[in-house]
């Protein structure tokens, strides 16, 4: 028996049934699996969104974060125009299946950007973005926006949340980063995340974004304490970062032309 | 090969032949999903559940594996055992699979589970195989629970990320250790681990490589 086995004829037999036998138990586990990961990312998705709304509330179960969220009004527009644009525009049915992050790796989808205004260091940027509103009685009370940019070791993705006025921040939330542990990874220390909240994205002219992640603290009595964020300490390229994606994001390459619209009413 | 009991292949790799330890095998994954004790218990599990029934699968299969393809035999088993692990945390603990991230996928390269598979699997029923496979996962368990404590009770000043210690950072004031929240740290603590085992079972201390001899001849003045 020990002569048998070793034979080419055998050995490629029991290669062939083997791969045969895992390729099966692989595609069956994935396939019978495949439609809870899918649940499980969209849920993933929403509480993010609703973290950086701060409508987040503790230990909140799946059925009532689809219940909250579904207080918001998902959109797509198109950012060189600041316009809405239907799904259909993009070839999805629910505008909740457009990736835009997807997107910026198609050259159809998305646009290069320079790398002298590549601020943020995402190399592309797509075309359409995923918007998240929510108005009440016609009016417009919250906009959750996803951003992404380069910190130190890793791009980073989260979403900031604007009131109605379409200036004040009410949050920001990254929910995907690799920054080192206890230095810039203390991007997602809430303490640290609450002092976002309150502070003013645009000076008086509303198009240049104005945040500053600052060393030192924030004196309480500074001219432009509105548009400061103190910095994470031990964490320079991190800070510079997200002071760069945020301005980036916020700035007429990104959201601006959107804002601007939706302030006038137009979008 | 002599005889060996169920109790033994089962008990015996959690402290007298413990696969970090004592065959420092496994350090990459120690080193990386140590930060937190939730973290390190679903990959100790994912580990446990891989050595267990790739050694079992292995096992009984090893009559028919021709020698020339065993190796790329046990891997074929192994990662497919991973890829089945990775896509059921995907989809019943979803968060903690992304902390995971990469290092699920890499449990192909634990050396604990290739080391088992052809060290035991090759040569033992299933049975014992599969007993071998808990016992070695359990083994690499332990040492991981044991780094994760004290990583994650001085990294961050919480166990189970209930926090005990409150940081400066929440405003409490306890200073955390960074360190500890980077992989070196692992190395010292599980340096510490083996000393600690080895003053304990000095029958696991290896003989010298060589002794040196006294210094006899006399040079120059």
């Amino acid at each position: 028996m020990a002569k048998a086995k070793e034979t080419v004829s055998r050995t490629l037999l029991v290669a062939l049934v083997l791969s045969i036998v895992f390729s099966v138990v692989v595609s069956t586990a994935a396939v019978v699996l495949r439609p809870a990961q899918i649940k499980n990312q969209n849920l993933d998705i929403k509480t993010n969104i609703l973290a950086a709304a701060g409508m987040l509330p503790n230990g909140a179960g799946a059925e009532e974060i689809e219940s909250i969220f579904a207080q918001f009004d998902v959109r797509l527009v198109n950012l060189d125009t600041g316009d809405y644009v239907e799904p259909s525009f993009v070839e999805v049915s629910d505008p909740m299946k457009y990736d835009m992050y997807k997107a910026a790796s198609d050259p159809k989808m998305s646009t290069n950007i320079p790398s002298s205004e590549d601020k943020a260091g995402i190399k592309r940027r797509p075309n359409i973005a995923k918007v998240y509103t929510l108005s009440e009685n016609g009016e417009m009370k919250r906009v959750v926006l996803p951003i992404h940019g380069y910190g130190l070791w890793s791009t980073l993705y989260g979403f900031m949340s604007l009131e109605g006025d379409l200036n004040t921040i009410e949050g920001l939330g990254f929910y995907a980063h690799a920054e080192t542990p206890g230095l810039g990874g203390e991007v997602d220390n809430p303490r640290w995340k609450s002092q976002w909240v309150g502070k003013e994205l645009y000076g008086e002219d509303k198009t240049e974004p104005q945040i500053r992640l600052i060393k030192g603290g924030v004196d309480a009595n500074a001219a432009d304490k509105e548009h400061k964020v103190d910095a994470l300490s031990g964490a320079t390229l991190t800070s510079r970062g997200v002071q760069q994606l945020v301005n980036y994001w916020m700035g007429d390459r990104g959201y601006a032309p959107f804002l601007k619209k939706l302030r006038e009413g137009e979008a | 090969m002599s005889e060996v009991t169920a109790k033994q292949v089962l008990f015996e790799p959690i402290f007298s032949n413990n696969p970090i330890g004592l065959q420092i095998l496994g350090i990459c994954s120690a080193l990386a999903v140590t930060t937190s004790m939730n973290v390190t218990i679903v990959m100790c599990l994912s580990v446990i559940a891989v050595t267990a029934f790739s050694n079992l699968a292995v096992s009984l299969v090893r009559t028919q594996i021709p020698g020339s393809i065993r190796i790329i035999v046990q891997m074929t088993i192994i990662a497919s055992l991973v890829i089945v692990v990775d896509q059921i945390l995907k989809a019943y603990a979803y968060e903690i699979s992304k902390q995971l991230s990469v290092f699920v996928g890499l449990i192909i390269t634990n050396c604990i589970v290739m080391g088992r598979a052809e060290g035991f699997a090759m040569k033992n029923g299933p049975w014992l195989s599969f007993l071998d496979g808990i016992g070695n996962g359990m083994g690499y368990s332990v040492m991981l629970l044991f780094v994760a404590f004290f990583r994650e009770l001085l990294g961050a000043g919480s166990l189970f990320g209930v926090t005990l210690l409150t940081p400066v950072n929440e405003g409490g004031w306890y200073i955390t250790n960074g360190l500890l929240l980077l992989p070196p740290s692992a190395f010292f603590i599980i340096g510490l681990a083996i000393w600690g085992l080895r003053a304990w079972m000095p029958e696991q201390v290896e003989e010298e490589d060589f002794k040196m001899s006294r210094h006899t001849h006399k040079e120059a003045f």
